[in-house]
């Protein structure tokens, strides 16, 4: 009986606080339950969230997307897309636009934030006020939404791709400098002491320590801001800032819906290859070696 | 035998270079490759300047106009009589941010079971759902509130169902993924007790899985906030109407204020979400789920 006490002893201690840690664990939960019944019923009221409004609504969303393919016959099918696709050309035209503005954008925005990164990485700037100040205006640039950006410059360069090229351009240049800054900060300090050691300069070591340590992650990171950037090119056209979705938001507004699918069609397959290319050109060593050497 | 770089001579390095052409410069063939990748990308670059004007006189008259018109009138931020409306605002946006997420977790959560290899057998099926996710997720938010829009009226419930919609297409992906790392030990374990296929996927799998998922989830109602502060532009509701508004009746210095308040709503939510997530689950990834090209 005494023998056996210690071990049922310390197997009861264990239900006991097995049990308290279970309560402990059931009362978070049943608090944070409730935190988030109170966040659900004040974000209800404040967005003004009725279910019955959306699920009368759900027809008409059908319906709509109904309305963007127009009927297609399988004996007509050439001439049914013909139809369809009346404006190709022009569209084409947009969509070769829409690129061209993400890759400008891309490669202003990463030239540009890619220098601001050295000053914004803690191990290389050389006087903190210099990296405090770069970090605040990449943060700057970065949180204020692209078509935001879009909208300032629209009033000052007017309607047309260039507006929308520097917004993005913008966007970039903060998303690309924290991103790089942070690459720059990890890496090995060592050649940097070499080069600094020999006599180098700031320039020097920032070209033959650096630069070779960081180069491919750089480009994968701009091949996959060069994807998003194309994202953000279709949309910039909403607010009159260039590239297809300038069509897009006009053939909506005048109610023109087939025409609407036809570029939203344009725009899916669009999107679908840039990620495909891209993610094929990240994954691929051979085609960042012709880049880093 | 040691080698002193004092005792090395021009004649040594140039014997060491005859012998090692390529340890002293790359061959050729990577010579034209690395120049020809430049060049077509330097000169894709000209073309595109050239074509979209920015080297006419254009461009640095807009750069002036930019610098005297917008800049000059930007600051400094005005309008704090409609403080209480902006505020408010904000709130509606923060509201749809977090029911579209809500709404978006809710559809996905079932759908990425069926997007999952380990979980579903037929392949068509789960590559199928996989692809109907990359579909929903390809258009961006604003092109969903626009088509939501119009169909089901202006105002924050096109926000949301714009949300919901883009969310659950990446909550299928992000989830499944995470239902695709799992370990099979546990579930396997539930399976010799005798568990059922229910007790396996509430014992087995969603311990695993749940913290990711609510991460995740997290993450992207941080994200969606900042969705949402644009969506108003296209009139669907919440703080971009307003901010909208402001810009094309030239009520630059109300505009000014209304982006400083976005902007530190933004970061407040940030801080919040982050707190809470390193509170419930100890994720103290700086990490992001989708955007992260490290992880592809």
């Amino acid at each position: 009986m005494t023998a056996n006490a210690a071990p049922r002893g310390s197997a009861a201690r264990f239900e006991i606080e097995y049990a308290a840690y279970r309560r402990k664990k059931r009362a978070y939960a049943a608090l944070f339950g409730a935190a988030f019944v109170v966040c659900l019923v004040a974000a209800g009221v404040t967005a003004k969230f009725d279910v019955l409004t959306l699920i009368q609504g759900l027809p008409r969303t059908t319906e709509f997307l109904v309305k963007l393919i127009p009927p297609i016959g399988l004996a007509t099918f050439a001439h049914d897309m013909g139809e369809w696709y009346w404006d190709l050309n022009k569209w084409l035209d947009s969509l070769l636009n829409t690129l061209l503005m993400a890759y400008l954008a891309t490669v202003l925005g990463t030239a540009i934030g890619g220098f601001l990164s050295f000053f914004a990485a803690r191990n290389l700037a050389r006087h903190y006020f210099i990296y405090w100040l770069t970090r605040r205006a990449l943060e700057i640039a970065r949180t204020v939404p692209d078509i935001v950006w879009a909208l300032l410059f629209v009033i000052a360069f007017g309607i047309g791709p260039m507006a929308g090229i520097l917004a993005i351009t913008v966007h970039t240049i903060g998303a690309q400098g924290k991103l790089f800054a942070e690459v720059n900060e990890n890496v090995s300090s060592l050649p940097i002491d070499g080069i600094r050691a020999a006599g180098g300069t700031w320039f020097q070591e920032i070209r033959f320590a650096v630069l070779p340590q960081v180069i491919p992650n750089y480009l994968s990171y701009t091949f996959w801001r060069m994807e998003l950037n194309v994202r953000s090119a279709t949309i910039v056209g909403f607010v009159g800032a260039g590239g297809i979705g300038h069509d897009l938001f006009t053939s909506i507004q005048l109610l023109y819906f087939s025409d609407a699918g036809a570029i939203l069609l344009i725009i899916v397959a669009t999107i679908m290859l840039i990620d495909i290319l891209s993610e094929q050109f990240r994954h691929s060593a051979i085609g960042k070696a012709a880049f880093a050497r | 035998m040691t080698i002193r770089l004092a005792d090395l001579t021009a004649a040594d390095i140039a014997a060491e270079r005859e012998r090692f052409p390529r340890a002293f410069a790359p061959s050729l063939r990577e010579r034209v490759r690395f120049w020809l990748a430049w060049g077509s990308c330097a000169a894709l670059t000209v073309y595109c300047l050239y074509r979209f004007g920015f080297l006419s006189s254009d461009f640095l008259h807009g750069v002036s106009k930019f610098g005297a018109v917008v800049v000059a009138q930007l600051f400094p931020p005005a309008g704090y009589a409609d403080l209480p409306l902006f505020l408010k605002v904000i709130g509606e946006t923060i509201a749809m941010a977090f029911i579209g997420t809500l709404l978006g977790a809710v559809m996905a959560f079932p759908l990425s079971f069926l997007a999952s290899r380990n979980m579903t057998r037929s392949r068509p099926l789960q590559f199928g759902t996989r692809r109907f996710a990359d579909l929903l997720r390809s258009f961006d938010y604003l092109i969903w509130a626009l088509i939501f829009v119009r169909a089901i009226g202006l105002g924050p419930l096109a926000g949301i169902m714009a949300i919901a919609i883009v969310e659950t297409g990446t909550f299928i992906k992000l989830y499944s993924e995470a239902i695709e790392n799992l370990d099979r030990k546990q579930i396997d374990g539930i399976t010799a007790a005798g568990g059922n296929g229910l007790q396996r996927i509430r014992f087995g799998v969603l311990p695993q899985v749940l913290p990711m998922m609510l991460s995740n989830t997290l993450y992207m109602f941080e994200h969606n906030v900042r969705s949402a502060s644009i969506l108003g532009i296209v009139g669907a509701g919440g703080i971009g109407f307003l901010l909208a508004d402001r810009l094309r009746a030239y009520e630059l210095r109300e505009a000014c204020l209304i982006i400083i308040l976005v902007v530190l709503a933004v970061y407040a939510i940030d801080y919040l979400s982050r707190a809470l997530r390193e509170r419930l689950i100890g994720d103290h990834r700086r990490r992001e789920p989708v955007d992260d090209p490290a992880q592809a």
